[in-house]
């Protein structure tokens, strides 16, 4: 009886180091321009090599520029050595690289599996925390430092403390309107986020099986919020639906033997746990975050918590017991990691349709990668956000983080479809208020943190 | 190779920043990480906290280390969850480069963890009731694997062996995984005719 954490590790370990350390094989390497350049200069300074660039990805994501026509140009001061640098250092090691005006270009934790460059199984590691977000694929993905991603560069291996175990088992189905961004908000709400601290977590039950495999990539994405090792979902026919005749997927007789092999990804019954904690979908509602950590979010109907910390609510400029819905916003913004997947754009676009953002407010919608936004764009929905007054994008991280040029404004309040509300995300002083698309896509058109449901029709 | 100064013993001066979810952000903001490279972080380190205002340099005196007695601090002490959020090792940079060699936490973001370890930085783990006893001078000893604090009390701490080894050597992990290129090449021999998938 093994735990499909288990069993991964158990494949992957090359050599035990000590006890608690194993010495890990890493079956893919992905990089982005803003920390994969440092490990790919530092290695070269040292006369390394990348010991199998096949294997070894890198995109341009965190300081690309988004604007329309972009370039090399960036709105970060000095970001363009960042992209120049790492385009020069990929092509010196050999290794795949998604360039600035790719038809490839993304952001990591989108493109990797719209590629299929994630499978099921497989070890995958990136210098960025939200690594964990393709642990959806069944696949052991978490985020490192660029140092360790030297390691990996430099020997296809990473010394890795074996982290502990928890299930998170949502019994039900969640209800219409509530999403597996709410899902995660909600668990973090309830158990921290340290609650996963030194923990592989997954995710199991009925509400996660129903759960389409984009819903699940946005899951998985925000277990590093939850202080976890990695998040991941055992792989079903879902996810072989989607992962089929992608392009680093495999085809023919080598598919179906890998979705044979696949099939056994799963936990065992009777597999143990460190941790196991049960819920109940219908406990879970539309959330959106108040504070600076991520675990200060309630139901968006809800309030501040009367024993909210002091220096959260001066930060935000809220007061304790204050209701959350109905708080004014000035910037809206669709994107990230998340939640900038082609159902996220629909499910915003449904609501968004024949509406006009409110004056006032700034709001912007930017695909996750050149695939989703052309997607986006045969399907109408680039039409639907720019007659209601969004901006339409191209593809990157953008205004997820401030990198040192565009941003929000100090104080100004923000709804926003991200990962993160830390002080001073979206920009100096910015107030950032998490939620999924469709909350954000309603607020604003409200103007004001809104309840998705009062906006969906049919 | 050494990537740091061996980690032994250290005498130093701890600074209390009790907070728990003190994230890689506010260590050192993104608009911080300016150049390509490892270097020139520490005058970034806890920007947003450290100065009175974004962009400015000028000192927010209430900030700790802005104090005269924790401005050469070298160890830091923090609340649950330190180094949450973005992966970025320019927080451990920054914070080595200012000086420090040990955080002292009730628990930390793995990423982070895993960080400061390979930039000679010990990571102690101690209980919040503990930490909060230890701002002043401190002594840690990564032989003994105690942290003695201010009154004289010593905590032993937990690290695994393999961090420790590389703190106490200050060794460069790649030299030493290369050690095991026979094992990991007859991985790979193996796996490969398992999961023919993944090499493409």
């Amino acid at each position: 009886m093994a735990s499909l954490f288990e069993k991964i590790w158990s494949h992957h370990v090359v050599a035990a180091i000590d006890d608690a350390t194993a010495l890990i094989a890493i079956d893919r390497v992905f990089l982005h321009e803003r920390t994969g350049s440092v490990a790919l200069k530092s290695l070269a300074e040292a006369g390394r090599p990348v010991v199998d660039p096949g294997r070894v990805f890198a995109t341009m994501d965190h300081i690309v520029s988004t604007r329309p026509g972009r370039g090399d140009a960036t709105e970060m001061p000095g970001g363009t050595a960042f992209i120049t640098e790492t385009r020069d250092a990929a092509r010196a090691a050999g290794i795949n690289l998604f360039d600035v005006t790719d038809r490839d270009q993304g952001i990591v934790h989108v493109v990797s599996p719209e590629l299929g460059i994630v499978l099921p199984g497989l070890t995958l590691v990136c210098p960025d925390s939200h690594t964990c977000t393709q642990g959806a694929m069944g696949a052991l993905a978490w985020g490192i430092g660029s140092t360790e991603a030297e390691h990996a560069l430099a020997t296809g291996t990473l010394r890795v403390t074996k982290p502990k175990t928890m299930r998170v088992t949502v019994e039900g189905r969640l209800a219409p309107g509530v999403t597996a961004k709410d899902l995660a908000l909600h668990l973090i709400a309830r158990f921290g986020a340290a609650g996963g601290v030194d923990h592989a977590v997954e995710y199991a039950g009925e509400a996660v099986r129903a759960l389409p495999m984009e819903a699940r990539l946005t899951l998985c994405n925000m277990a590093t919020e939850f202080g976890a090792f990695t998040g991941l979902i055992a792989p079903d026919a879902v996810t072989f639906d989607y992962l089929k005749g992608r392009r680093h997927a495999p085809a023919g007789a080598v598919w179906d033997a890998a979705v044979a092999q696949w099939q056994g990804l799963v936990s065992d019954n009777g597999s143990m746990f460190h941790v196991e904690h049960a819920i109940s979908a219908n406990e879970v509602v539309p959330m959106v975050s108040w504070g600076t950590s991520v675990q200060q979010s309630v139901a968006v109907d809800g309030r501040v918590p009367d024993d909210a910390a002091t220096r959260s609510l001066e930060y935000m400029g809220l007061e304790a017991g204050q209701a959350v819905a109905g708080l004014p916003v000035t910037g809206a913004f669709i994107g990230s990691c998340t939640n900038s997947r082609l159902s996220d754009l629909e499910r915003a676009a449904a609501i968004v349709r024949g509406r006009r953002v409110a004056d006032g407010v700034r709001a912007l919608v930017v695909p996750g990668s050149q695939a989703v936004k052309r997607a986006a764009e045969a399907a109408g929905l680039d039409r639907v956000f720019v007659e209601a007054g969004f901006e339409w994008r191209e593809s990157g991280c953008s205004l997820c983080f401030y990198a040192g040029g565009e941003s929000f404004g100090p104080r100004e309040r923000v709804i926003s479809s991200t990962n993160r509300n830390f002080e001073s995300r979206q920009g100096p002083g910015t107030r950032t208020h998490i939620a999924s698309p469709e909350t954000v896509a309603a607020s604003a058109i409200a103007g004001k943190i809104a309840d998705a449901r009062d906006y969906a029709r049919g | 190779m050494p990537v740091a100064e061996p980690l032994v013993r250290l005498t130093a001066v701890a600074a209390p920043l009790l907070r728990d979810n003190i994230d890689t952000d506010i260590i050192i903001p993104s608009r911080e990480m300016k150049t390509v490279g490892k270097t020139g972080l520490a005058d970034g380190l806890f920007a947003g906290w450290r100065y009175q205002a974004p962009g400015s340099r000028e000192p927010d005196p209430d900030f700790v280390l802005n104090q005269p007695a924790y401005r050469h601090a070298r160890v830091l002490l923090t609340g649950a969850n330190v180094g949450c959020g973005s992966s970025r090792e320019h927080a451990a940079w920054a914070l080595a480069e200012w000086g420090f060699r040990a955080v002292v936490a009730p628990s930390f973001n793995p990423i982070f963890l895993g960080n400061v370890v390979r930039n000679g930085i010990a990571p102690v783990k101690l209980p919040m009731e503990v930490v909060a006893t230890l701002a002043g001078t401190v002594t840690l000893d990564l032989e003994a694997m105690t942290l003695t604090g201010p009154d004289g009390a010593v905590h032993r701490f937990a690290l695994d062996a393999e961090a420790r080894a590389m703190l106490l050597e200050g060794l460069d992990a790649i030299d030493l995984t290369l050690k095991l290129r026979p094992a990991i090449e007859a991985w790979r021999e193996a796996d490969r005719g398992q999961r023919p998938w993944v090499y493409g």
